[in-house]
């Protein structure tokens, strides 16, 4: 990180690409990126057909006739387009690769065209007119193509007039591709650990309790103070529920140990649930209701046999959508949890009310070896919120960076907040064999990362989000930056926080 | 009683039916088709008066339009604030006596005519000059930009260039609503106007002009962020039972 720490702060900002820089339009440009498909094995581990079924034609529209009539978002959205191009220079993945089929409006109407010419008037009759189309192989490798070439940011949706979410359509594609045995195989790979283990690493209660003994060691190590990672533990007030790589991942472990010592350092009677060690929820990428729901009933079986009366949500940003906005949906009422505390809570919103109350102790010198920038996670920004007001999943974690570290500086406005840039990794795209979009995606972030790294010599880049922390982890090198520029923002509570030492047993 | 009429007669109240029962058909579906998770795109209101409030803005104001891209705003803004005053303008067509603020309108609704038609133009122009736009542009996209402008055209052409009986004119619509049929001039331009017009009326149900109620029953808009505070269900998702959905391997 030597280049970016050293940089001088220069008189007048100097001649960078615009994160937002228009491509020029290349046809085809991503036509080679395909996920790797589900085995057998994983698919029907999910009860999805094992490999695409001779009558998938049939089977696809008969499914898409389904969602149409359970979900109001896809019917409304289907129909209600008037193509006037507002979200078409919106997407990170059009902006990285030039690619037209990964304009939001292009990437809907890849599922519109056959909707059209099954269930509308126009589309059975005059189906050149409005672009109808049947569901060929060719439209279907589409499909597998371009709906794994969005991350269900929802930056489309906030600019559509209608509200329009890509998301949506893209969900509910995956789930249709799914449903006639053509599986991703990332997703639902992970989706059967969750089931089979407990979490997405497929790391069994016995290791996790050895990774967090190992966790507890290592802090008493660095500040003397006896920080515990309880596992399991019935009668504690508050279960923590994060995502699995909070376990082993670098910079996530660290975000881990900050969580830890809050709820040190508030006196906090709490644990992690093997059951539930698991924040992620990949069934809302897979689109499926029916997953997304039994992922979640853990949630509500494990805090129902430990007895606590509090949940509360680790780092990570999609999780925090499926916890924030579904979980009563899917596994409430959560009537036995303590009233008085949101249901469930973000771990910012924990740490913030903390730090509000005068709870919590910062010697902020100890994070002034770095200068910090703020990366709003997609789902976090758009599809959920903190705090009591609208916008407080913004303000609360820049709060904490702010409250813990001397130098902070936002990246460009039309980078942030809701109109922030997906890291390029989201949605289900984690995966080695889509690096190339990955890397590509990333372009519109990594180019506003790099104005503020050269005008304000910024040095790391914070972030609340388990898939954007491994994703940047990935491809800052590829951007010339440092793999360890990302850090979490628990990790910089972490390095800030003052514990009292424990009282030495010996009495030396 | 002329053919002209009879059939001007008959197709004024097919093209009505279809516009009534075909949008009131969508707006049931709309209406009646579940909403399982909350998804309004956020920071979101949190009350139902802060949802109302938010719809009216993208309604009256198209503010997620304006955050996207202003040129496609000022058209689009220009052009539906200029159909809006022509509609009002056209009311008059229809009751006697003339309401007030009708007749208020009436100046106004002559240069709203001309903006309506130069935001179509802006619009269409897009439509061939913005590569990204050309992209997603289907025939339909043309015709309906088309069919807006021939209307606006021939709607201009009577008043400016040659002149209709629209005392006649409003004695058949008045007519068409009473039941008592009067005849209709047979000036070309009308016949134009009004066959172009009964056209976008049977279009209407049927095509992407259904963005008008869509944006009512858009759930990233339409729906308040609370879902802490309130447990949203779904009849179909209420019916999966308290258990898991899968037998879990």
């Amino acid at each position: 990180m030597t280049d970016a720490r050293d940089a001088k702060v220069p008189d007048s900002p100097p001649d960078l690409p615009d994160p937002l820089e228009m491509p020029a339009i290349a046809c085809g440009a991503m036509a080679h990126s395909r996920p790797y498909p589900a085995t057998p094995a994983m698919q029907q581990a999910l009860g999805f057909a094992g490999e695409l079924v001779p009558d998938w034609k049939n089977k696809a529209i008969a499914k898409m006739g389904d969602l149409v009539g359970k979900y109001r978002s896809l019917k409304v959205y289907l129909d209600s387009c008037v193509k006037c191009g507002a979200c078409t220079d919106k997407c990170h993945y059009f902006l990285g690769t030039g690619d037209p089929k990964n304009m939001p409006v292009a990437r809907q109407d890849l599922f519109r065209k056959v909707y059209r010419r099954h269930f509308t008037l126009a589309g059975k009759y005059a189906p050149w007119l409005v672009g109808a189309e049947d569901l060929t192989e060719e439209v279907l490798q589409d499909w597998n193509t371009y709906f794994h070439q969005c991350s269900q940011c929802r930056r489309c949706s906030v600019y559509c007039p209608y509200g329009i979410d890509t998301a949506e359509i893209s969900m509910a594609a995956r789930e249709i591709m799914d449903h006639i045995g053509l599986g991703q195989k990332y997703s639902n790979e992970i989706i059967g650990k969750v089931f089979k283990v407990g979490n997405n690493l497929g790391l069994p209660p016995k290791a996790l309790r050895a990774t967090l003994e190992g966790l507890e060691e290592e802090i008493e190590e660095d500040t003397g103070a006896k920080v515990r990672l309880p596992l399991d533990e019935a009668g504690a007030d508050i279960l923590l529920v994060t995502p699995s790589a909070d376990f082993f991942a670098s910079p996530h472990m660290e975000g881990l140990i900050g969580y830890a010592k809050v709820f040190h350092a508030a006196g906090a009677k709490w644990t992690i649930s093997s059951k539930a060690s698991e924040a992620a929820n990949f069934g809302m990428f897979v689109g499926s209701y029916e997953l997304m729901r039994d992922i979640s009933l853990r949630i509500r079986e494990a805090a129902l046999e430990l007895g606590v009366k509090r949940i509360v949500i680790g780092e990570c940003g999609h999780a925090w959508r499926v916890a924030y906005s579904f979980l009563n949906t899917l596994a409430g009422p959560f009537d036995f949890l303590d009233p008085n505390y949101p249901k469930p809570q973000h771990i910012c919103e924990y740490t913030w009310d903390l730090i509000q109350d005068g709870k919590l102790t910062f010697d902020k010198s100890k994070n002034d070896h770095m200068k910090l920038t703020f990366h709003d996670s997609c789902n976090v920004a758009r599809a959920s919120r903190m705090g009591p007001t609208p916008g407080g999943q913004f303000e609360i974690p820049r709060n904490i960076i702010k409250a813990v570290c001397n130098h902070f500086y936002d990246m460009a406005p039309e980078t942030t907040r809701e109109a922030t840039f997906c890291c390029g990794g989201g949605g289900g795209l984690l995966s080695d064999e889509l690096m190339d979009l990955r890397i590509k995606g990333a372009q519109p972030r990594m180019r506003a990362l790099e104005e503020v790294v050269k005008t304000n010599g910024v040095t790391h880049m914070a972030a609340i989000c388990a898939i954007c922390k491994a994703q940047f982890s990935k491809v800052l090198p590829e951007y010339n930056f440092d793999r360890e520029m990302i850090v979490s923002v628990h990790q910089l509570v972490s390095n800030a926080i003052v514990l009292e030492r424990a009282p030495d047993p010996d009495g030396e | 009683m002329t053919a002209l009429t009879i059939a001007y007669v008959m197709l004024f109240y097919a093209a009505t039916l279809v516009l009534v029962g075909g949008v009131g058909y969508r707006i049931w579906q709309f209406a009646t088709t579940p909403a399982p998770l909350k998804i309004p795109t956020t920071p979101a209101p949190v009350t139902t008066s802060g949802v109302a409030f938010r719809l009216a803005r993208e309604v009256v104001l198209f503010e997620s339009l304006f955050k996207a891209n202003k040129w496609i705003w000022v058209f689009g803004w220009v052009f539906h604030a200029a159909l809006l005053l022509v509609l009002l303008r056209h009311v008059r067509y229809f009751q006697h006596p003339v309401w007030d603020v009708i007749a208020l309108v009436q100046p106004v609704g002559v240069y709203a005519g001309f903006a309506m038609v130069v935001g179509l133009l802006g619009l269409w122009a897009r439509r061939f000059l913005v590569e990204r736009v050309r992209y997603i542009s289907s025939p339909s996209d043309h015709l309906m930009l088309a069919l807006l402008v021939l209307i606006g055209a021939s709607g201009l052409m009577m008043k400016f260039v040659a002149h209709t009986d629209i005392v006649a004119v409003k004695a058949f619509f008045l007519g068409l609503m009473r039941f008592e049929f009067q005849p209709l001039p047979a000036d070309p331009p009308l016949l134009v106007h009004l066959t172009l017009v009964a056209a976008l009326m049977i279009v209407f149900p049927f095509s992407k002009l259904l963005h008008a109620p869509g944006v009512f029953f858009s759930p990233t808009r339409n729906q308040a962020d609370n879902p802490r505070e309130r447990r949203h269900l779904a009849r179909w998702a209420a019916a999966l039972g308290d258990g898991p959905t899968r037998r879990q391997p």
